[in-house]
């Protein structure tokens, strides 16, 4: 074999690896999507951060705007402290309202920024003080099944009604805890 | 007299379970050995870069055509199988992301890594093997020339730097394949299969962890390859025997080594 | 400079607690070819691996060019190596590359010479090996006989002092044979060098042989030169020039009764 056609194939061969490296990073991975420029750092304190994690996405009005940097446990306040950091090209009032939402009924929580109408904005190191924290899934419908059976309670006075609404819960919350768990397949 | 016999037989066994040990033990040792050499001696062989180019093209371009068409087999079956489950919860958008996830951080990887042992690994055995069973190696070595850095480093470097390229590869022509199941045949639509797709595959957490275990794969498969090759005995059942082993000892490996990454990659 | 290039002295050599040699001496003189000949498994071969600095020996040395050989590092064994040549027993051509650059492989490794000199020098090494006209051949299309010319310009390639030749005439035709024992003598008195063959064909060694070294059972059994063997009547030395089937070296290999291993079923197990 030539040493020059060897050459060429070795060049054909190792092109077409960075061809197909750049096919994933730009048409299958979020390389392009995540790229972030230069970022100002806020931080944010939550009761119940849920399942956010370092890395999730920051929005607002459905765009991504940043990051979460990192979460970190205040043993003060005993809440929870997430740095986020945001694009410098957006400014967000002073009075901004941080929540935590799910994307999807079972997707991942991501932060969300309410913009409030204050003029002057946030800063590099401030804090935003309106929080709302994650919905916890399991707390809302065993509140939700708890205040029922209160109501039913009420209503009826059978003896065995009192039973059924709790035992019904208990199901509700297995199945929901079981699904939160179980992360998808992929 | 039986329980002589029986003490014997017990004792026998033990005593082959142990040589067994041993001889495993020290068969780690010198491929380690081996591994060392070869890093210590690569230097003399990158100044004639030529002999890993040529190495490249047997390990690397000889093995493309089995893996774009293994590969695209093994994105149409996922994405067959991926859609007949995911189309029962109403989510068969998800298929892109399925498809891509389960090509890029597990099944390129590992199952380029299965094939390069079987393709390229075994030609590699078999190849040093005979060198040595016909003393090509011995003959290196009265020359002064340092078969290590001739012969061995090369392709180790060859297989090191193929490896990635053919996982990359894998993956990519293991998408399209998906993609042509998924979109024209199954009728996902195309934008959602791209877009669910992008939206979770992430860069530095998938894509470079794939290339790392690609990497790793590589160094794996190619020195046990090399070492079955330069440790065989010099006769023709030994040049079979060691080529048979590397595809064995390579194929464990490969999947050992992917539970200890990907335990390593999920919790950092 | 000593008269002898190369010199074993008083060297035993062994693995696993069986020795293969005890106590051999020989000597090798500038510009001679000398035979060193036994029967099959009498660690001939060896022996030139120990030359090589291949294999340690468990005692005594050898010296080359009045070197110690097993004292040397890496980089000082190589560098005894490029004065010497191998012709190994079956060629040992690397069978990926071509003639020519089998024979180019130790220049382009070893030196720095132009391309356009060591083709020069390939061919002229493949001339006087007469396969100048096949140097564009690959190994597997060589036969046996033309492979180990081949193998001997490249062991030569380098002009070294000292050219080993392991069995070169083991399972040649009578032509290639002669033309092979042609070979070692004009290349030796070419170049200038000192050639060691290690052999048991009696009737080609004898012929180009200065000088022969007997070895059996690790020792030197006789030396002396060719016309002084022939007419040895130490009997192990009569038993292999005449090829006698039975003699010192007996036919059988050492057994139990043959008798009573026949009639007695049990005890061969």
């Amino acid at each position: 074999m030539d040493r020059t056609t060897i050459d060429l194939w070795v060049g054909i061969f190792v092109a077409l690896g960075v061809a197909a490296l750049l096919g994933l990073a730009m048409k299958v991975g979020n390389l392009t999507s995540s790229k972030i420029g230069p970022t100002y750092s806020v931080t944010a304190a939550f009761e119940n951060v849920g399942s956010l994690k370092p890395h999730a996405p920051v929005k607002s009005a459905g765009v991504v705007v940043g990051r979460v940097d990192n979460i970190v446990f205040d043993s003060k306040h005993y809440a929870a402290i997430v740095t986020i950091k945001i694009d410098k090209r957006y400014a967000f009032p002073k009075d901004t309202f941080a929540n935590i939402y799910t994307a999807g009924l079972l997707g991942e929580q991501y932060v969300g920024l309410e913009a409030g109408g204050e003029d002057d904005t946030l800063k590099n190191g401030d804090k935003i003080s309106q929080t709302q924290d994650a919905i916890v899934l399991e707390k809302m419908i065993s509140q939700f099944l708890f205040s029922k059976a209160s109501e039913s309670k009420a209503d009826n006075k059978e003896a065995d009604s009192k039973a059924e609404p709790s035992t019904k819960a208990a199901n509700v919350k297995s199945a929901v805890k079981s699904t939160e768990l179980g992360d998808p397949p992929f | 007299m039986i329980k002589s016999k029986l003490l014997y037989s017990i004792t026998r066994t033990l005593r082959g379970i142990g040589k067994r040990m041993i001889e495993r033990i020290w068969r780690l040792g010198a491929g380690t050995r081996l591994f060392f050499l070869t890093i210590f001696y690569s230097g003399e062989s990158f100044k004639r870069f030529h002999l890993t180019l040529r190495e490249i093209y047997f390990t690397g371009v000889m093995s493309l055509l089995i893996i774009v068409v293994s590969a695209f087999f093994v994105g149409m079956v996922l994405a067959l199988q991926g859609y007949n489950t995911l189309q029962k919860y109403g989510s068969s958008e998800a298929i892109g992301v399925l498809v891509a996830l389960s090509l890029v951080r597990e099944l390129g990887p590992v199952v380029t890594a299965l094939l390069f042992a079987g393709r390229a690994g075994t030609a590699i055995t078999a190849e040093i093997g005979l060198m040595k069973t016909t003393e090509q190696l011995s003959a290196m070595e009265m020359m002064a020339v340092n078969p290590i850095a001739r012969v061995i480093a090369p392709r180790f470097w060859a297989g090191v730097i193929s490896m990635p390229i053919l996982a990359t590869l894998f993956s990519m022509v293991g998408i399209l394949g998906g993609y042509m199941v998924a979109v024209p045949l199954i009728g996902v639509d195309d934008g959602a299969f791209w877009s669910q797709m992008q939206a979770n595959v992430d860069f530095r957490t998938d894509i470079v962890d794939g290339l790392i275990k690609s990497l790793v794969f590589g160094v794996a498969c190619t020195m046990i390859a090399l070492f079955e090759g330069f440790d065989a005995p010099p006769t023709a059942e030994g040049v079979s025997r060691a080529t048979t082993r590397t595809v064995v000892i390579s194929s464990l490996t490969v999947l050992a080594l992917d539970f200890v990454l990907t335990s390593f990659m999920l919790v950092i | 400079m000593t008269t002898n290039i190369v010199e074993i002295d008083n060297l035993s050599f062994g693995y696993k607690g069986r020795l293969l040699h005890k106590g051999i001496n020989m000597v090798f003189p500038r510009g001679k070819v000398v035979a060193i000949m036994g029967g099959s498994g009498s660690g001939k071969t060896t022996l030139l691996r120990l030359i090589g600095g291949q294999i340690k020996p468990s005692k005594g040395e050898v010296r080359v060019d009045g070197e110690v050989v097993h004292k040397q590092d890496r980089d000082g064994i190589y560098k005894l190596r490029r004065k010497m040549g191998m012709l190994f027993q079956h060629g040992a051509l690397f069978t990926d590359l071509s003639v020519f650059d089998n024979v180019a492989f130790p220049m382009r490794e070893l030196t720095d010479l132009p391309e356009s000199m060591i083709r020069d020098l390939v061919l002229m090494k493949l001339n006087a090996v007469g396969l100048r006209g096949a140097y564009n051949f690959m190994p597997t299309e060589l036969s046996g006989g033309m492979a180990r010319r081949v193998a001997l310009a490249r062991a030569v390639a380098l002009d070294p002092n000292i050219i080993m030749y392991d069995e070169p005439f083991a399972g040649l035709d009578p032509i290639s044979m002669g033309v092979i024992c042609d070979l070692i003598r004009s290349l030796n008195d070419a170049l200038g060098a000192t050639s060691i063959i290690v052999s048991h064909d009696v009737k080609e060694t004898f012929l180009i042989a200065d000088y022969v070294y007997f070895v059996a059972n690790g020792e030197v059994a006789a030396e002396g030169t060719p016309h002084d063997l022939m007419q040895s009547t130490l009997p192990f030395v009569h038993q292999f020039v005449h090829g006698e089937k039975d003699g010192p070296v007996p036919f059988h290999y050492p057994a139990a009764n043959y008798q009573s291993e026949l009639l007695n079923q049990s005890s061969a197990k």
